[in-house]
This record gives C-alpha cells, sequence and structure tokens, in this order.
C-alpha cells in the first residue's frame, strides 16, 4: 500500500523532511504541489524524519503538499523502443513521443566484479586521426575530454556520435546550454545518426537534482544494451556541472566540504559512474567519453584532478584540436599493435618531428636564424596541424596513415624522418610510385 | 544472539538502537530479506551505535534488525590464501564471480580459505608444551612450509597437546590438534583460525631494526634510495607520473618470498592487467608462476567505500601471518589516499570536527599505526621474518604539502616522490632524485653515492643558471659538471622497464656498472670546448645506454665495456 503524508516539516533548497515510518532508503516519492507532481528520492532516515531530495527542486513546495512513497527505488524502462528518444534527467520524455514504463531497471546497480573484467582489445574507429592515430579509444574505455569552456567539445562530440563505430550511442547531458542541446539533436537528425542514439538531457535551466541522475540512467541503459550484446558508446558532457550539482547537495544536506566546497566523496562518486565502463566477456561492451570542463584552465582544480585518477587517460581539447602533448590514451598500447604494421612507429615518429616544429616555432618567435631544417619543420608542422589536427578533417585510419606518410614525404626526405627503413620502402609515396 | 533496530541511514553509515552490551569495532549484520549485509560498529553513544556499513545501503530502512555477532572485523588465516584475489572483506573474488557472475552482489560472503587437502606432518607430539604462535605441524604450500600455528588469539600461557593427527593428507578445515589449558579445558584446533584485521599480530620474540636492503633490480631505487626488508617506504605522485607502473614492477621484481598487493580505491583495469600478467610470469627464484607467491586485495574505486577502509588492514594482517613463518613479505598498497578518503568520508558522517582538508584528526596517527604493522622481527624458533610496505599516495593536484603525503612522510623510512616534469619528459621511473630521501642503508658505500648525488644537485643548479645566462655565460668546469650530472640522469636513474635486460638489473651488476660510473664522475677531463665535452659525453652516454641492452658478462657486454673504458681513457687528464 502507498503511504500518503501530508505534512512537510522542512524545506531548503532542494531537499524537503517528512515525518514517515517504513520507509526504505534510497526509494522514491512523489511530491504533489501546486508547480505539478514531481519524483524525489531518499537520501536520509533519522528516526521519523526523512529526507528527500525533489526532483523538481523545492520552489513553490508548500509545507501541507502530499508525498506519497512509491515502495520501490528509482527505476528506468529498458527496451528497443528507447532508440531515437530524447529524455529528461527523471526519465521522462522531452520529445513528443509516449511514456515510457515497460521493463523496469534499476539504476546506479552493482560494480562489476574485477575477476570477470578482460584486457580490452577492439579500437574505437572514429574518423577523426588525432584520436585514430595518436591516441587510438579503446572499447570499455574511461577517457575525459578535458577543455576549458568556450572549446568546441560538443561539436567534437557531436562528431564522435556521427562517425563512431559503435552499434550504439547514449548521450548525457548535464547542464547543457539549450542551444547546445538543439544542436546535438540536429546534428544527429540530420546524419541519420539519431536512429542509433539515445539522449538524456538535463538542460543549464532544469533542477539540479536531475543532473545527478543523468550518468547513472545513461550508463544503466549503456550496461544493459551491453549485456544484450551491443557496443555502446557513452557521450557525458559535461561533468564538472555534474560534479557542482553534488556539491549543492552536499551543502544543503550539511556535509562538511573537503577541497574547494566538494563533498569529500567526490573522488568515489565519479568513480562509481566511470568505473561502468566495461567489456562483457560473450557479450558487449561500454565505452565512455566525458567531457570536463576546467575551470580557469586548471588541471589541478578537484573535478578534472579526481578525474585523471580514475580515468585511462585524456584528451586535451585546446584552440580547438586535440593536444597530441598532454592527451593521452593509456589503453593504445593493446591495440595499434594489430591495427597497420606503420601505425606505431609513424604515430612516434610525426610527434617527435612535430614537438621539433615547436621548437623551431619557439625560436622563430624569438627573432633567431632558421636553418634549413627548422625550415622544413615549419613547413611540416603547418600541414599537420592544417591536415591532420582539425576536428573537420574524417578519414579512416588506413587513409590517415597514408596521409601522413603523404605529409611527410612533402615535407622531409626519408633519413630525415628517423624511421625504420624496411616502413620507408612500404609505404614512402614516391618510392611507391618508382616501383610501379 | 545481540540485536538491535536501525533508526537512521545516511550514506553508508547506519545508525542502530541496542540493549546488552556491544564493542567497538564488533561486526553487525543487517538483515535485509534474505540477505544480510555487514557493518561494523564504529562508535557507540548511549544505547545507539554507528556502523559503517560495507555494502549499498538502498533499501534499508528504519525498525529493520540488525544481528550483532560478538566478533571483531576479521580474517580467516591458513593454508591456501596464496594465489588467492580476495575483495577488501577477504571475499574471494573468482568464486563470486561463478556464483553471481558479471556483477557483485551485496550480501553474499563466501569461505576466504578453499576447502582444500594438504600434507600435513605435525612438529610436536602428545604431552608437549605449547603456546600461541608455537607450530604445531606444517603443510607445503607451493614452495614453502607453511606452519600450522597455536591460534594467535589463544591466552598466553601453556597449553598441553592432548592429540595431534599423525602425517597425512587432510583437509584445512578437519580438526587436527586438541590443546588442554592449564584449568584442564580442551581447545580443538584446525588449519585455520581467525584475527582481527585491526589488531598487530604481536606474537614475537623482539622487533629488530631493517638493515638488509630488500632489492627491487631497479637501479634508481637500490642504488640511490634503498629501502630495507621489514622497512616502509611510499610513493607519492600525481595522476600519470607512473605510480602503479613501478608498484607493478617491484611487485615482479623484489626479493622477498611473498607479495601482497593491496589494490585500494584505484582503477580495475589496472588489477586485470596484474590478475592476466602474473600467472604467465615466471618467479626468477623458483621458475615458477609469479602469481604463488601473491596474494592480491582488490577493492578498487567503484566497490563500497567502507570495504576500501577495511582493505589495507586485511593485506596486512595477511602480511604478519606469513611473517609468523619467518618467511619476508612485501606489501604493496595501491593506494593509500583512497584509503584515507574513505576514513573522511566516514568522518564526515560522523560529524565530527574535520581537521586539513576535512580529514579527520586522527588521520596521522592511524596512517602511523598502519606503517608501524612494517617490522623485522625475530620469532619464538630463533628464526627472523619481515613485512615491508610500501604504499602509493595520489595527493590532490600533485601537491605534496597536502595532509596525507606529509603524514605518511612523518613515519616512512623512505619517500620516492615521483614527479610531473620528469614523466612529461618521459624520464622513467620518474622518481625525482633530488627530493626523494631515504634512511636505509643500500648496497654501495654512502661516500660514492653522495658524491653522484653532490653532482645531480650542482647539475641542476647549472641549469637553472643557464637558462638565465645561456650556454655562453656558463663556464667550462660548470658545463662538464652539468654533462655529467646529465649524463648520470640518463643512462643510470632512468631505466626502460620494457626492455628484457634493462628493466631488472641485478645487484652484482649494478655495483659493477655504478662502480664505472663513479670513475668518470670523478674524473677530470681534458676538454677544451663545450662543444667538445658535450659530444664527448654524447658519446659516453650513448655507448653506456648500449652497455645497459647487452645481458651481464656476455660477450658483447665486455666489447661495449672496454670500447667504453677506452673512450674515457682517451680524454683522462692525467694529474702529476
Amino acid at each position: 500500500m502507498q503511504k500518503v503524508y501530508t505534512k512537510i516539516e522542512s524545506i531548503s533548497g532542494n531537499v524537503i523532511t517528512v515525518n514517515a515510518e517504513g520507509v526504505k532508503n534510497g526509494d522514491l516519492a512523489m511530491v504533489s504541489s501546486r508547480e505539478g507532481i514531481s519524483l524525489a528520492n531518499i537520501i536520509k532516515l533519522k528516526g521519523k524524519v526523512v529526507s528527500l531530495q525533489v526532483f523538481a527542486g523545492g520552489r513553490g513546495i508548500s509545507t501541507g503538499d502530499e508525498v506519497r512513497f512509491l515502495d520501490r527505488p528509482m527505476k528506468i524502462s529498458f527496451s528497443e523502443n528507447l532508440l531515437g528518444r530524447i529524455f529528461d534527467g527523471s526519465g521522462n520524455p522531452r520529445d513528443l513521443g509516449p511514456v515510457l514504463d515497460e521493463n523496469l531497471i534499476e539504476i546506479g546497480g552493482p560494480s562489476v566484479n574485477p575477476a570477470k573484467r578482460i584486457v580490452p582489445k577492439n579500437m574505437i574507429r572514429t574518423g577523426i586521426p588525432m584520436i585514430d592515430i595518436f591516441n587510438t579509444l579503446v572499447e570499455s574505455q574511461k577517457l575525459p575530454i578535458f577543455s576549458v569552456s568556450g572549446e568546441p567539445y560538443n561539436e567534437l562530440l557531436a562528431r564522435i556520435a556521427m562517425q563512431a563505430e559503435v552499434d550504439l550511442i547514449i548521450l548525457g547531458g548535464m547542464g547543457l546550454k539549450f542551444d547546445d542541446y538543439l544542436y546535438f539533436k540536429e546534428e544527429l537528425e540530420s546524419s541519420g545518426a539519431m536512429n542509433r542514439a539515445i539522449f538524456f538531457v538535463h538542460t543549464a535551466s532544469d533542477p539540479t537534482v536531475e543532473c545527478l541522475l543523468v550518468p547513472d540512467i545513461s550508463l544503466a541503459v549503456a550496461e544493459q544494451f551491453a549485456l544484450q550484446g551491443k557496443k555502446v558508446l557513452v557521450l557525458l558532457t559535461d561533468m564538472t556541472n555534474f560534479a557542482d550539482s553534488l556539491k549543492e547537495i552536499a551543502i544543503t544536506m550539511d556535509q562538511v566540504p573537503s577541497n574547494r566546497g566538494y563533498p569529500g566523496d567526490l573522488y568515489s562518486s565519479l568513480a562509481s559512474r566511470y568505473e561502468k565502463a566495461v567489456d562483457f566477456e560473450g557479450a558487449g561492451s561500454v565505452t565512455i567519453l566525458a567531457v570536463t570542463t576546467m575551470p580557469g584552465d586548471d588541471v589541478t582544480h578537484p573535478v578534472p584532478d579526481n578525474t585523471g585518477y580514475i580515468t585511462e587517460g585524456q584528451y586535451y581539447l585546446r584552440n580547438g584540436r586535440i593536444e597530441p602533448f598532454g592527451s593521452l590514451s593509456r589503453l593504445k598500447q593493446q591495440v595499434n599493435k594489430s591495427t597497420r604494421d606503420d601505425h606505431r612507429s609513424l604515430m612516434d615518429g610525426m610527434i617527435k618531428l612535430y614537438a621539433s616544429y615547436k621548437e623551431s616555432l619557439e625560436k622563430k618567435s624569438m627573432g633567431f636564424q632558421m636553418s634549413d631544417w627548422d625550415d622544413k619543420l615549419l613547413n611540416f608542422g603547418e600541414k599537420f596541424e592544417l591536415e591532420m589536427m582539425e576536428l573537420s578533417v574524417n578519414i579512416p585510419l588506413e587513409k590517415a596513415l597514408d596521409l601522413g606518410w603523404q605529409i611527410l614525404s612533402e615535407c622531409f626526405a626519408p633519413e630525415e624522418t628517423g624511421l625504420k627503413t624496411d616502413l620507408v620502402m612500404k609505404y614512402w609515396p614516391e618510392l611507391n610510385k618508382e616501383d610501379k | 544472539m545481540n540485536t538491535g533496530k536501525i533508526v537512521g541511514i545516511n550514506g553508508n553509515m547506519a545508525t542502530v538502537e541496542f540493549s546488552g552490551n556491544i564493542s567497538q569495532n564488533e561486526v553487525g549484520y543487517i538483515v535485509l530479506d534474505e540477505k544480510r549485509l555487514k557493518a561494523e560498529v564504529i562508535r557507540v553513544t548511549g544505547n545507539s551505535a554507528a556502523l559503517q556499513v560495507f555494502e549499498m545501503t538502498n533499501g534499508i530502512g528504519v525498525g529493520d534488525v540488525v544481528e550483532f555477532t560478538g566478533e571483531q572485523l576479521s580474517v580467516d588465516l591458513g593454508p591456501g590464501l596464496l594465489s588467492q584475489v580476495y575483495d577488501g572483506l577477504q571475499n574471494p573474488l573468482a568464486d563470486l564471480a561463478e556464483k553471481c557472475g558479471f556483477f557483485l552482489q551485496r550480501g553474499i560472503y563466501m569461505n576466504a580459505i578453499p576447502d582444500k587437502k594438504w600434507e600435513f606432518t605435525p612438529k610436536v607430539k602428545k604431552g608437549d608444551i605449547v603456546q600461541p604462535a608455537y607450530t604445531l605441524g606444517v603443510v607445503p604450500e607451493g614452495i614453502f612450509q607453511h606452519r600450522i600455528m597455536v591460534p594467535f588469539g589463544f591466552a598466553q600461557e601453556d597449553f598441553t597437546v592432548k592429540m595431534i593427527l599423525p602425517k597425512g593428507l587432510y583437509s584445512a578445515y578437519d580438526e587436527i590438534a586438541v590443546l588442554t589449558d592449564p584449568r584442564g579445558v580442551d581447545h580443538s584446533v584446525t588449519m585455520i583460525f581467525t584475527w582481527p584485521i585491526k589488531k598487530p599480530i604481536r606474537n614475537y620474540e623482539e622487533r629488530l631494526k631493517p638493515v638488509e636492503p630488500m632489492t627491487t633490480k631497479v637501479r634508481i631505487v637500490d642504488t640511490f634510495l634503498p629501502v630495507a626488508l621489514g622497512g616502509t617506504f611510499c610513493i607519492p605522485g600525481p595522476f600519470g607520473a607512473g605510480k602503479t607502473v613501478l608498484q607493478q614492477i617491484t611487485s615482479k621484481n623484489a626479493d622477498v618470498d611473498i607479495v601482497i598487493i593491496a589494490a585500494c580505491g584505484e582503477r580495475a583495469g589496472e588489477v586485470v592487467d596484474t590478475l592476466i600478467e602474473f600467472p604467465e610470469l615466471t618467479d626468477p627464484r623458483t621458475g615458477k608462476s609469479l602469481m604463488e607467491r601473491t596474494i592480491i586485495i582488490c577493492n578498487t574505486s567503484s566497490m563500497p567505500v567502507a570495504a576500501r577502509e577495511a582493505s589495507v588492514y586485511t593485506a596486512v594482517t595477511m602480511a604478519e601471518y606469513y611473517r609468523q613463518m619467518g618467511l619476508n613479505v612485501l606489501l604493496l598498497a595501491d593506494s593509500t589516499s583512497r584509503w584515507a578518503q574513505a576514513m573522511r568520508e566516514m568522518s564526515g558522517r560522523l560529524e565530527e570536527i574535520p581537521g586539513d582538508e576535512a580529514f579527520p584528526a586522527y588521520l596521522e596517527s592511524t596512517i602511523a599505526s598502519f606503517y608501524e604493522r612494517a617490522g623485522l622481527v625475530r620469532l619464538y624458533d630463533g628464526s627472523t621474518g619481515s613485512v615491508t610496505i610500501g604504499g602509493t599516495v595520489s595527493p590532490a593536484g600533485g601537491n605534496f604539502e597536502e595532509p596525507v603525503t606529509q603524514a605518511t612522510l612523518k613515519v616512512v623510512g623512505a619517500f620516492h616522490g615521483l614527479s610531473r616534469e620528469r614523466s612529461d619528459a618521459r624520464k622513467y621511473p620518474a622518481i625525482n632524485p633530488l627530493e626523494s630521501w631515504t634512511k636505509y642503508k643500500g648496497i654501495i658505500e654512502k661516500g660514492k653515492t653522495d658524491l653522484a648525488r653532490h653532482i645531480l644537485f650542482r647539475g641542476e643548479e647549472v641549469n637553472q643558471m643557464m637558462k638565465v645566462v645561456g650556454e655562453e655565460g656558463t663556464s667550462l668546469d660548470d658545463y662538464i659538471i652539468f654533462q655529467k650530472s646529465e649524463f648520470l640522469d640518463s643512462v643510470y636513474l632512468q631505466q626502460d622497464s620494457f626492455d628484457l635486460i634493462d628493466g631488472s638489473v641485478s645487484i652484482e651488476r649494478q655495483k659493477y656498472i655504478f662502480n664505472v660510473m663513479y670513475e668518470i664522475l670523478k674524473a677530470k677531463f681534458s676538454l677544451s670546448t663545450k662543444q667538445e665535452a658535450r659530444s664527448f659525453f654524447n658519446q659516453l652516454r650513448q655507448t653506456f645506454i648500449d652497455w645497459n641492452s647487452f645481458s651481464w658478462e656476455s660477450d658483447s657486454f665486455k666489447q661495449t665495456e672496454e670500447s667504453l673504458m677506452n673512450k674515457v681513457k682517451a680524454k683522462l687528464r692525467i694529474e702529476k
């Protein structure tokens, strides 16, 4: 039987308390106020005093409003019908489609037994050379995109959503600007990728509590699809907003803050979401790419700092490009040995030359004399940035590798590249022509 | 049985009202339908107790029953621990996977020690007088003689052996002996007994000063920053500096009998690497799989936080248990910061007054008493055993001033600080040779390593100066010192851990090549220009690196050494 209470004892921010009995920690309740009906979940029990966070926020709730306990935890419908649909942070439709309530699954479920994990072995092709060649994305990897506000990180995510070779894309938007939400929607609809995508979007104007639910809902659905054998890529933007929502609730609940106001369990809260990335043996996988904006371009800020300790590398987005320095895919070694024999050497070789280009550039800006070699490097660096690093470049890995050789051959003699002779013989464009 | 009722839930803390007596750190189970969730008493006020719950607390309601066990949080000790993978509460993960599939279901606890038969050889006979921790018999576990001892928890008094089984094959759970205490009461003994994890095992004659180096085959550690058997060390470093890789290398190469890895609140993927790699690797000392000398305690970042706090204690208790067999045990905890954070979370829920960065005031004493469980001891039978503890620290923002790093530095004997600058420059292992220190004696005379450190220090000074005044403003003597320090850094401090030869360097070899290095560092060279100095040291570097990659005392090794020495001699300034 559902219990109904009509006396709300306290309202503080998004948290209300009710005197109630026989309810369970984590369970849902329905709060009816003149603002409408909202879900809420139990976050603390103390004797009869039950604290609930109201998904729609505390605004307009009156002490005489009705709280109805549902005796079940937060759940989300799971079926193929989710495909192509857009929901908010509570799982209600944001598009014009019907409400889904069949086959409910638990969110924020238990973690995977480490003994059942396997070493990741498949790359995810994105068509973006800076990812595919230099910091390969691997199935079951969790990677943040560290970026300053204003960088085109959502454009990057949208490109990955359209181009990545996966079965399913789940986009979790947290504190998303409404324009950005529309941008994602239009891009994916016009490219036809929408029918393999599911959106869970919390926009900046929605209640804070819904922001907290987005990663859990997205990952719970992703996990179920993965168990059914699907290769799922979860895109989350922006995790810093998620952390800020955690902060907001923690402060409302009078928790002692640890670092810059963030709660002491920030690391665990982030980790329990990121660790949902997994490759199920004999079934599908969950891969997570999550934007983390760095306030003030400061990587030691608690959110990027804690994230860095959790994830398997990071992409730095600077000046509209994925930086080759600092960006790191810890798992790339697992896959780039078996793509093409020149992959690793070309990757290392081009990065070394690009690093030298940066030095030459610095020398040039300080007014030093440029040698022939410096000129060659400058030429190479410009070509590299224009033809490889631009985010608009969309070519498969093999074409990108060929392009790499093409750029090298236009700028250098083979022996200047420091690449092994046998690879040069095989891939250097001019030599190939001579053979023919 | 003593029971109580839930009156409050806040995150992973439950408040329970009880009647009767309960004790601090006692284990209670919250009864939830057919599941029982493990929890530990962490504070008692009046008739209400705060319990930290080792599982997710969803679905618990006010009024739910809690059953108290009267026992503190304990682990099972006995043969069969080696090569196992446990969670923080000593549940075998492989068995859990078999039972529950992909996910860790809450409220499922399994026997830590497999029901396996062991070849038992008694070491006492009927009528003998024994005390706790005395050996009753042995069973072979892997390459070790696993001592079956009188349970450490028995009272410190004389017991008479009333019955002991003859040599034979018995299960770990069989009764193997009956002991009679001075009051005439009989006690049954199996191969297994339990021990509370937060209580150090002190059944030994005396604690000794750690002196003998524990070698790791990592040059910068063994030569410059050694760790002694029974000592403690810490590895703080920002993310991506290679803490975990360094620990993995140490766990493979360390010259100890048993390695216990406590993966505490870190990435699950890294544990998987170890899980997959170790069974394939052979232990150079025994020729058997490395897994046979390893125990992994794995409580990764997404597993319940309270169990993370317990996991380092679970690990150190097992380490102390094997020390009682006269073995040298190395415990690697990765990372102690996550353990400290678990304490912070709980302290916040208890509404304690926060200290620095909201860590509890008892952070320092807790860290100190954990590291103090390391040590070299002389056992009752005269043999010695040791527990060496190495913990990584993940300081927020890579800043070593934070409370966990500082509290750790106070109590450890060696500090291997990793730096972002060195790891960004791909200088591995990224231990900063100038900031790090050790209190232990190494394999090489201190006078010699002091000279090398001095050169590193001076080289860094010159390097800083050169950034301001340029190469042309630096004197040739200073420039040569700079070149020497760069040379030492690139061929000796840096090491390619993926190279078969260079990855693990024996002590004999380290001593030998360090002497060569010492002569070069000490030597005065007749070099007339900076250009000449640079190209001379470049040549030395290239030859030395080649030398590092040849196997010890092979022909190529000897040839390269000769060529190196010839290059050195050619430029040596002869003193009158």
